[in-house]
């Protein structure tokens, strides 16, 4: 076997992206503070900035080492024990196979997901829970169901000649997912649909209105997250290569049709064509996508694109229906996104565009691969839903999840981070330095 | 002395500044404000929840003027911000019993 050697091309687009990918969670962070009440726009933000902080040092002291790690041999985690990523300097990454990329590097790109993917979960407890609370959930959350499941989905494994070892469970078993749908996505929304249960509906739910209070802030957040995506779908490639390209490209095109298809229900159902509908389409194909990207033909991704707009801009709807408040739809956009994005694998996914692909329904490759995809939906849904459940029950009898009704009325802003967002008027304020 | 206050539309300013200036007005405060009358309120959708707005911005003009160019005044006011339409607006006045230019002292009709 030839020696690998490092990829300079590779590896500058794998840095490249794992920078992209870190972009999303401020984005996010954009996205959902726009869509919050001036009351609580910082905080909305700082739910997904602490994140940044908190799991960056999880990751380096056990984080890597629970979702890819070898020494546990098991398909459900990787290993217990420190990371020691001091030792992997000039180290290619191995994952089911040698890259020519450096370990650091793939390390260092898969710490954003693991980022991104708690921060997603706070837009389903929007202007309510403890900030302290939420930083001792994310910690809890990150270390017993994201790096589990991450090693799930995305380890391939340790190849040293023909033995690999340490395999996910998922990957195991064939389930076909890019670059998160289900570690993710999924994962993501069954957590928040389960902490929207925990910390129930925010005062006045309902009754007042709750309009976003800036759109443009939730339009630049879109775009911020569209173009971070690109690192996210193009780079889990870990390579420059044909596979990354096909996978901007798709990314491209199916939040294209997403975002057409948001627009189009709103267009038919309300008259009108909202930016808010345009930003959440956006998400929604962005999500779709996700699991799909590298598996199917760019006419297929604008189909599944499409239908996610449509389906997520129904679906937003579902928790009026059932009486959750998911305030900013993580249900909606990216457990029924993700959902989607992850079946329709099954149906158009097609080996003619990668070779490590597989043929769905509408290939000739009948229902096995959709069976596959269906496995992978429904684990990470259950785990993740019933896991967070626990956890968010824990924390709520123990140190309380939710703001004092008062707090919340005056605004979370104020009362957990002592800042207001907008100076609007100065004259109203008056005060002076202590 | 009196007070002229009008509540018109945000769009209709302008115009009425400008009739008011032409017409020698010495000054305007206007500050922004929100309300209901006739007007119905407004629906608005976010994601497919309908909300109704019903207090819809206006403009809140107040003038000082003395008591013989009141009336002609508020009917240039009523030209000038009248749409047709409803939700034009009001204007009405009040007494005033005392007012002071902060810088002179002067008080009286010579202060406004």
């Amino acid at each position: 076997m030839d020696q690998v050697v490092l990829s300079s091309g590779d590896t500058a687009w794998m840095l490249a992206s794992t920078a992209l990918v870190l972009l999303m969670t401020p984005g996010l962070a954009f996205f959902y503070g726009g869509m919050v009440r001036t009351k609580s726009v910082l905080n909305m933000m700082m739910m997904s900035m602490i994140t940044i902080g908190i799991v960056s040092i999880l990751w380096v002291i056990y984080g890597f080492e629970i979702a890819f790690g070898y020494s546990s041999d098991s398909p459900w985690y990787g290993g217990i024990g420190r990371s020691g990523l001091g030792g992997a300097v000039n180290e290619l990454t191995n994952n089911g196979g040698i890259y020519p990329i450096p370990l650091l590097v793939f390390a260092a790109f898969q710490l954003m997901f693991a980022i991104i993917t708690p921060a997603l979960i706070s837009g389903a407890i929007a202007d309510r829970a403890k900030f302290t609370s939420w930083a001792v959930f994310v910690t809890i959350w990150s270390t017993v169901v994201y790096f589990p499941v991450a090693h799930w989905v995305f380890a391939f494994g340790n190849k040293v000649g023909d033995t690999v070892t340490s395999v996910g469970y998922l990957a195991g078993k064939g389930v076909q997912d890019f670059a998160g749908g289900t570690a993710v996505h999924i994962n993501a929304g069954a957590a928040g649909l389960a902490l929207a249960i925990v910390l129930g509906k925010r005062v006045g739910w309902r009754k007042e209105s709750m309009r976003p209070h800036s759109l443009p802030l939730v339009m630049l957040g879109s775009g911020l997250l569209w173009f971070g995506w690109f690192g996210f779908n193009a780079g889990s490639s870990l390579a420059a290569n044909g596979i990354a390209g096909l996978a901007l490209m798709n990314t491209q095109v199916a939040t294209a049709g997403a975002l057409m298809g948001w627009l189009l229900v709103e267009r038919i159902r309300n008259g009108h064509a909202t930016s808010l509908g345009a930003s959440s389409g956006i998400v929604a194909g962005l999500v779709a996508i996700t699991p799909a990207c590298a598996f199917v033909a760019p006419w297929a991704a604008v189909v599944i694109g499409f239908f996610a707009g449509v389906l997520c801009a129904l679906a937003v709807s579902l928790k009026y229906t059932f009486g959750f408040d998911d305030s900013l739809d993580v249900v909606g956009v990216h457990l029924v996104g993700g959902i989607w994005g992850s079946l329709a694998i099954g149906l158009f996914g097609t080996s003619a565009v990668n070779s490590i692909g597989l043929d769905g329904i509408f290939y000739g490759g009948g229902i096995a691969l959709l069976g596959k995809q269906a496995l992978g939906v429904g684990l990470v849904f259950a785990y993740s839903f019933v896991a967070t459940l626990i956890i968010g029950y824990a924390i709520e009898k123990t140190i309380g999840f939710r703001v004092s009704s008062e707090v919340e009325t005056e605004g979370i802003d104020l009362n957990e981070h002592a800042e207001s967002a907008y100076e609007l008027a100065g004259s109203s304020h008056g005060g002076k330095l202590l | 002395m009196k007070l002229i206050t009008a509540i018109i539309k945000p769009t209709k300013l302008d115009e009425v500044k400008e009739a008011l200036q032409a017409a020698g007005i010495s000054g305007m405060t206007v500050s922004e404000a929100s309300g209901f009358g006739r007007q119905r309120g407004r629906t608005e959708v976010y994601r497919g929840a309908e909300f109704t707005v019903d207090l819809i911005p206006k403009v809140r003009v107040e003038i000082l003027i003395d008591d013989k160019d009141s009336q002609s005044t508020v009917d240039l006011i009523v030209k000038v911000a009248s749409t047709g339409s409803i939700g034009d607006g009001k204007v009405w006045t009040t007494p005033v019993d005392q007012v002071v230019r902060v810088r002179t002292g002067e008080s009286g009709p010579e202060a406004i």
